[in-house]
């Protein structure tokens, strides 16, 4: 039962996830995740202050429904379906993240330096997620979507916006990964 | 039946972007630093199906669920917006090393330190929601 524990071979899961993008299109609905945060947002209320966020979220609830498969998903997969041998990524890479000081992943699916429980009383890992956060947020919404909305569905409708949003996407991953990495590890 | 299937595909989508480590901040890194082929093949493979599935909706005019037209939108046209709204995605895709997807995955799958980052999102979400008239599109 190997293939329940080993990592996922790329064209398996890429063929799975344009799979999941098109049942969402058979249902009649769309592939996107982002636009969760703003039902979210509305659901809190938001709405009476932010004209934004005025929208009927409940015509988005079957979205909902999706990311609590996906949070149920993630559970079953790390808790029953999870191996040591997970996550074995290059080793010029483990070497260089020692260099910034952020532990190899031996199994596991987030570095301890991030994501730990030790980061609670590290104010300056908090601010790290917090602000990551912020730009995921802000950035998804501003440019209207995010990997799965635009470098999966738009892409394979062949949209130009999407186009330029996902090339927008690498080129701050790359300035990130590049240029600030070093100034913040 | 009719929410069902949306907690089954969100479900399968769950377990097959952490068996692929598409959710690993690790897999996001590498990536990043183009060390390994693993999350372009992901992305390409995905989008290949993606052109192949939508192609064959429209050119056989292919029905949904409930029997009528399949029609996907067009995105909105422009440039500004994808661009920079790209690049601030890019930006936090890079740092905490999860798109939006992923934070709810690893959620449940008990990372609570990404919560902070769930909080963060819904921040920034806000905050360009305030934004939004200000900004160029």
């Amino acid at each position: 039962m190997n293939i329940i524990f080993q990592t996922w071979p790329w064209y398996v899961s890429g063929f799975l996830i344009g799979m999941i993008m098109l049942s969402l299109i058979y249902f009649g609905k769309t592939f996107g995740m982002s636009s969760n945060l703003r039902s979210l947002c509305s659901m809190a209320g938001l709405g009476k202050r932010v004209a934004f966020f005025d929208f009927d979220w409940k015509a988005q609830r079957w979205n909902l429904v999706v990311v609590l498969g996906a949070m149920l998903g993630g559970f079953v997969a790390v808790q029953f379906m999870s191996d040591p041998s997970n996550v074995a990524i290059n080793p010029k890479t483990i070497a260089q993240l020692a260099q910034l000081g952020i532990d190899a992943p031996n199994g596991k699916l987030m570095p301890d330096a991030l994501f730990g429980p030790d980061i609670f009383s590290s104010p300056k890992t908090i601010l790290i997620l917090l602000i990551g956060g912020v730009l995921i947020g802000f950035g998804t919404r501003y440019a209207g979507g995010c990997t799965s909305g635009h470098a999966i569905t738009g892409l394979s409708n062949l949209q130009i916006p999407s186009l330029k949003a996902v090339i927008g996407f690498f080129i701050g991953g790359l300035i990130m990964a590049y240029l600030l990495f070093p100034l913040i590890f | 039946m009719k929410v069902i299937k949306y907690l089954l595909v969100g479900f399968v989508f769950g377990i097959v972007l952490t068996k692929s480590e598409a959710v690993s901040w690790y897999r996001i890194y590498e990536m990043f630093q183009f060390q390994s082929f693993h999350m372009y093949g992901i992305i390409m493979t995905a989008v290949g199906t993606g052109i192949i599935g939508i192609q064959l909706i429209k050119r056989k005019n292919l029905k949904d669920i409930k029997g009528l037209a399949i029609e996907i939108q067009d995105k909105e046209q422009g440039s500004t917006r994808y661009w920079v709204g790209g690049l601030f995605f890019g930006f936090g895709w890079a740092l905490v090393g999860s798109c939006p997807g992923p934070i709810f995955i690893l959620l449940g799958a008990g990372f609570w330190s990404v919560g902070i980052v769930l909080f963060g999102a819904l921040l920034g979400t806000y905050l360009y929601g305030v934004l939004k008239d200000k900004l160029p599109h």
